[in-house]
């Protein structure tokens, strides 16, 4: 929900960004503040995921110009993990599996790091299973979850769900979801949709990254961007979304080229 | 290097052999005498042989190691560490030397069970005709100077024989320990299960100090129609120490063997095992870990041979390699003619964590029916960068994702291991040694 006095959460400008030496950001401006939701919407290959990635520090991609700022601190300066305990958060769009680690283990390892951080006390197991139990609860997730292997064996929406548990374990102030919706049916997506809806509040931020306007039916934007060839085109309200769904991105994409004579 | 010296410190090995206890058994002494013949006859193996290619063994020549004479009784509180905190049947040998002190009490076992779990020495002459078809019958030491001298020698040693329909609940623990160094051991291994029976064996090899010591072991199991074992070896022998070891299973019709052993001592260590499905419809699973670093090489050469038709085998074999250290793993599926149906899944998954560490891999199927369904493959590598980012995305620090990730790639393998005290001491090594490494 966009609010009159709320805080600049993140400051995106002019960001340009490489793989392999081939730019796929070509200058990326984005501003989201609290309480908001985004979404940022295009083809594959328009470079959405590739935003996501870099936002959390993925060390394939090379910023050749640009600055992300994020509650006022330099985010590029800082690395994959600082800006997870800083509150940025990423929610995979291929979760990794681990096997030979209990997801307990891992859920309690990251939340308890998390903890300490903010100069908290650990949770010692048995808290934690409480603690993690109540949370699954909301999110409907069977709890033999905690006794397998991290994602290991994981259909595409379990995964997701686990995606979204470790999102509420960790509280972050933006959350950046890639393509959380893809892989699920429709009880899933309702589901995945409701938990991300319970963990939006005045204080912090979500940018969904979907290709389809499907979970938006589930999770209302303030603000929909359209992605094409690195940049964004066109930034609106829901209804683009939608225009979207009806028309297809190269209707869009036909109209931007035109703008721009090319 | 001068080979004929090599040979010589073979040759000099035999020394105590003569010391030996003649068995009233004439098949025993035979059996011994035929593998002193072969000793004298073979040559200590070199990197010229296919078979031993990537493993060096001539530093193990340059010392003169021989049976240990006195064998000290350890502090009961140096051994026990060792003891599963589970309800266990231990076999103890310190030295190579059965130590019945440390041991349970094993008569009762065989009076209330019928399972019969004895030193080797004392147990052939009093279950001769159940041993003489198989000891001596698996592991072939025609053409293994080792394996031949291990025979040579052939005394003390784990027996277990389970009677038929006999599902024993307890692991049953052969701990082998050294305590001194410059001494030879050369355990032996006699398991035995008569039809639909189950038990669950863990050979363990440890060591009280470092030192440098040879443990040479030969293990021969076999499985009756629908019998199932567990088999669980950790040589976790002292880092200056050599060890070799050759194991050969023989399973019959619809028999299940699960296997995991674990590389994590000695200097130069090698181990062979040769699986054999003999039979139809058998299962086998032979899944192993090695973990090393500093200056160790640990050298695991596996056969599965599918001799008939609807069996099954799967394996995991993993190495994690630190340091200067090279592992060596050498994996070979056999599918005769008469073995359609056969079902066989093979994986080698190697992680290395320096630039210096070494991995040697060489997944090998030799397929000669055509009605088969055979998966193998191997891979070699470091971390892999999108799971370090994954859990950095998540807070984790750099050293402590790549811990997780070195520790979980071990611990897909010490799960598989059914006795969960040895879980918790295999997992909590690979802990300390992710950590240091």
């Amino acid at each position: 929900m966009i609010y009159q006095d709320s805080e600049t959460l993140l400051e995106v400008c002019g960001l340009r960004a490489n793989v392999n030496n081939i730019e796929i950001l070509k200058g990326i401006d984005l501003v989201v503040r609290s309480g908001e939701v985004h979404a940022i919407m295009g083809t594959n290959g328009s470079g959405k995921s590739t935003l996501a990635k870099v936002l959390a520090g993925h060390v394939a991609y090379e910023i050749t110009s640009g600055t992300v700022f994020f509650k006022g601190k330099n985010l590029l300066n800082l690395a994959p993990e600082d800006r997870a305990r800083e509150g940025v958060f990423l929610g995979f769009q291929y979760p990794i599996e681990i096997p030979g680690v209990a997801n307990n283990q891992f859920l309690r390892l990251i939340y308890n790091t998390m903890r300490i951080q903010h100069g908290k006390d650990e949770l010692d197991p048995l808290e934690f299973d409480d603690f993690v139990r109540e949370k699954m609860r909301l999110l409907e997730i069977n709890p033999d979850f905690l006794d397998r292997s991290v994602n290991e064996g994981f259909s595409g929406g379990e995964k997701k769900r686990n995606e979204i548990l470790q999102m509420a374990l960790l509280s972050p102030k933006l959350a950046i979801l890639d393509e959380t919706d893809s892989g699920l049916d429709i009880d899933a997506l309702r589901v995945v949709a409701q938990g991300i809806n319970q963990l939006t509040n005045r204080d912090n931020a979500t940018i969904l990254v979907t290709h389809y306007q499907r979970l938006l039916n589930h999770i209302v934007p303030d603000y929909v961007h359209v992605m094409d060839s690195g940049r964004i085109i066109r930034t609106g309200d829901k209804e683009l979304a939608l225009e979207l769904e009806a028309h297809g991105y190269d209707w869009i994409g036909t109209e931007h080229r035109a703008i721009l004579g090319t | 290097m001068n080979i004929a010296t090599n040979d010589d410190c073979f040759r000099s090995m035999l020394q105590g052999q003569s010391q030996l206890p003649v068995s009233p058994l004439m098949w025993l002494n035979k059996l011994r005498a035929s593998a002193v013949d072969r000793v004298s006859a073979l040559k200590i193996p070199t990197t010229r042989d296919e078979e031993w290619r990537f493993t060096d063994i001539a530093p193990l020549t340059k010392f003169l190691f021989q049976p240990a004479d006195v064998v000290p009784y350890p502090q009961t509180a140096n051994v026990s560490r060792f003891y599963l905190t589970e309800a266990s049947i231990r076999l103890v040998f310190i030295d190579g030397v059965y130590t019945s002190q440390l041991s349970s009490n094993l008569s009762d076992l065989t009076k209330n069970s019928g399972v019969i779990v004895s030193n080797l020495s004392t147990g052939i002459p009093e279950y001769a005709a159940m041993i003489k078809p198989h000891l001596g019958g698996y592991v072939e030491f025609g053409d293994n100077i080792f394996s031949a001298l291990n025979t040579a020698f052939l005394h003390d040693g784990a027996l277990v024989i389970v009677p038929r329909d006999a599902q024993v609940k307890m692991p049953v623990h052969l701990l082998f320990i050294t305590t001194q160094a410059k001494v030879v051991s050369y355990p032996r291994c006699l398991i035995v299960t008569e039809p639909n029976s189950a038990v669950t064996i863990f050979e363990d090899y440890v060591a009280l100090q470092q030192g440098t010591y040879v443990n040479n072991a030969v293990t021969e199991i076999t499985l009756a129609n629908n019998a199932s074992l567990n088999h669980i070896r950790v040589q976790r022998d002292s880092h200056q120490a050599f060890h070799i070891g050759s194991c050969a299973v023989s399973l019959a019709r619809s028999s299940r063997y699960q296997s995991v052993n674990v590389a994590l001592g000695a200097r130069i260590s090698r181990y062979n095992l040769n699986v054999l499905l003999a039979d139809t419809s058998a299962e086998a699973t032979v899944d192993g870990l090695t973990l090393i670093a500093e200056r160790q090489l640990a050298d695991i050469h596996t056969c599965i041979d599918h001799a008939k038709s609807n069996g099954t085998s799967r394996q995991l074999h993993k190495c994690i390699v630190g340091g200067n250290a090279r592992a060596v793993f050498s994996g070979k599926i056999m599918v005769r003619p008469d073995a359609q149906h056969t079902n066989s899944f093979q994986s080698s998954r190697n992680l290395l964590l320096t630039l210096k560490a070494r991995v040697d891999t060489k997944p090998q199927l030799e397929i000669f029916a055509d009605d088969v369904k055979c998966v193998h493959g191997a891979t070699v590598g470091q971390l892999n960068n999108e799971e370090v980012f994954y859990l950095k995305s998540r807070g984790l620090s750099d050293t402590m994702a790549r811990n997780l990730l070195t520790y979980a790639f071990g611990a897909e393998i010490i799960d598989r291991i059914p006795i969960a005290s040895l879980r918790c001491q295999l997992e909590q090594i690979v802990l300390e040694q992710t950590q240091g490494g």
